[in-house]
């Protein structure tokens, strides 16, 4: 490859890197409110309701990602398939285009949203039960109320104590967004094999490691800087 | 008038009864202190009377309002939540191990309830904990955050945060404990201060000397029964009771 087509390739690549974006955008948007849901499920009390959230973090943290995306994508025509699926499901399921781009996007994040709520339900929950009892009873013992006591005195120090771990999970997801390659979905991974094939070179794969490369320091930078923030007290 | 009236309270984990018939009253400007071995039962004591144990029967009543009663049927209940968060106001906890919110000042530490919970403005809060922290010697500190201060400093901070609310009587639960013999001597001299000021205070503690010296009356606990409850005089010197003078032995020797 000459250097002309290497500033052609990192043009393609760069315009690709906007539906990577979305996708680890989209994801965290999402994922994280979920994770805090799911985390509070799971520490819920009605024991039912703590098993089945267990079972469903067990399946998304025990079974690929890569697998998951594929389920989620092809899932539909089957289902559509399905005897016995009332008229209405069927009339709404049937309206859907499973060629668009925007079903592609919807499958992929709903799978990397599922996925990844589970492992920061994880985290979210480790960092709760990690708060010592005697946070609570200093609060109570003030006449708090419970929602003061979440919001204004476990939560801030519960997000200092997720901030490493969660660190880890957004640095894993940036380069994780390539997995979506594996239902065509356009984004940097797949139109780097593309390139590939094109130029018959390894080059363009570089060009796309130097790309996720650079995310993933930009964000190790930025929550070193979170971290250093968060530091003011002990 | 009495300010905390418990009266044939018990409480049991499982199987091990931990208060057994627990009978004493507490008067207005009284100091109290409960000593006695770990495991007596002393601090599960507090624990019930501040709502962190439930208690399984007996009666408790605080500053004339009833926490713990009989109802008709006879069952042990407690009061509708609205009295209990009424209770909670009217008494102020200071914990063996602090507790103090790690991620807020010291000076936030304190307005935190009056403004929250007593919904205060914040500038006469904030008045008032300015007022708090130089009677703790701490006026210097406001800004600081707990991390850096020492644990004398750290148990006198809460003091301040549980005297911001005003409360009628203040329970402190082994003070001194978590602290280094050096630094034992800066809370006990704070909370004779109070006493001087008849604030009503129960005091559980393994401070001896301290408990001799500052309380208007001593109740010895062991295995869950108040063995003994008079002046120091009566528990230190004159103990006619076989269980009490051989704790007080132990902890002459």
């Amino acid at each position: 490859m000459n250097g002309e087509s290497i500033l052609k390739v990192t043009g393609i690549l760069l315009e690709y890197l906007i539906p990577t974006l979305k996708i680890f955008g989209f994801t965290l948007l999402f994922s994280i409110p979920l994770g805090m849901v799911v985390a509070c499920l799971k520490m819920c009390k009605i024991k039912p309701i703590s098993w089945l959230t267990n079972i469903y973090i067990l399946v998304m943290r025990g079974t690929p990602l890569m697998l998951q995306v594929i389920v989620v994508y092809y899932a539909l025509p089957y289902i559509r398939m399905m005897e016995g699926l009332p008229d209405f499901l069927k009339n709404m399921l049937s309206g859907i285009d499973v060629a668009s781009d925007d079903f592609m996007f919807g499958a992929v994040l709903t799978a990397f949203v599922l996925n990844y709520a589970a492992y920061f339900a994880e985290i979210f929950r480790g960092g709760i039960e990690a708060m010592p009892k005697g946070q609570y009873e200093a609060a109570a013992a003030l006449g708090m109320t419970k929602p003061q006591t979440f919001f204004r005195i476990i939560l801030p120090q519960v997000i200092k104590k997720i901030v490493p771990a969660s660190s880890n999970e957004v640095i894993t997801l940036v380069k994780d967004t390539s997995l979506a390659n594996v239902v065509a979905y356009a984004e940097i991974t797949l139109k780097a094999k593309q390139q590939m094939m094109n130029y018959s070179s390894l080059i363009p794969l570089f060009i796309a490691g130097v790309f996720y490369f650079a995310m993933a320091m930009i964000l190790t930078f930025l929550f070193s800087f979170i971290e250093k923030k968060l530091n003011y007290y002990r | 008038m009495a300010i905390l009236e418990v009266t044939n309270l018990s409480k049991s984990f499982g199987e091990l009864g931990v208060l057994k018939d627990i009978s004493f009253t507490v008067e207005q400007g009284e100091v109290v202190s409960i000593i006695g071995p770990s495991g007596s039962g002393k601090s599960t004591l507090l624990r019930c009377i501040n709502q962190f144990e439930k208690a399984d029967d007996g009666r408790i009543s605080i500053c004339g309002l009833d926490m713990l009663v009989k109802d008709k049927n006879g069952r042990t209940v407690y009061a509708p939540k609205k009295v209990l968060q009424e209770i909670r106001l009217k008494i102020g906890l200071v914990f063996q191990s602090f507790n103090l919110f790690p991620h807020m000042t010291v000076l936030q530490n304190i307005i935190e309830a009056p403004v929250h919970v007593l919904k205060q403005d914040k500038s006469q809060a904030t008045e008032k904990a300015v007022e708090l922290l130089a009677k703790m010697g701490l006026s210097d500190k406001a800004k600081e955050y707990p991390c850096n201060l020492s644990g004398g400093q750290q148990q006198r901070v809460s003091i301040a945060r549980a005297l911001a609310l005003n409360p009628d009587v203040l329970f402190f639960d082994e003070p001194t404990s978590a602290l280094d013999p050096e630094l034992t001597g800066e809370i006990l001299k704070v909370i004779k201060e109070l006493a001087a000021e008849k604030m009503t205070m129960v005091i559980v503690t393994h401070e001896m000397q301290f408990a001799k010296e500052i309380s208007d009356r001593v109740i010895f606990m062991d295995g869950g029964y108040i063995i003994e409850n008079g002046t120091p005089d009566e528990v230190f010197e004159n103990s006619e009771n076989e269980r009490t003078k051989q704790f007080l032995e132990r902890y002459h020797s």
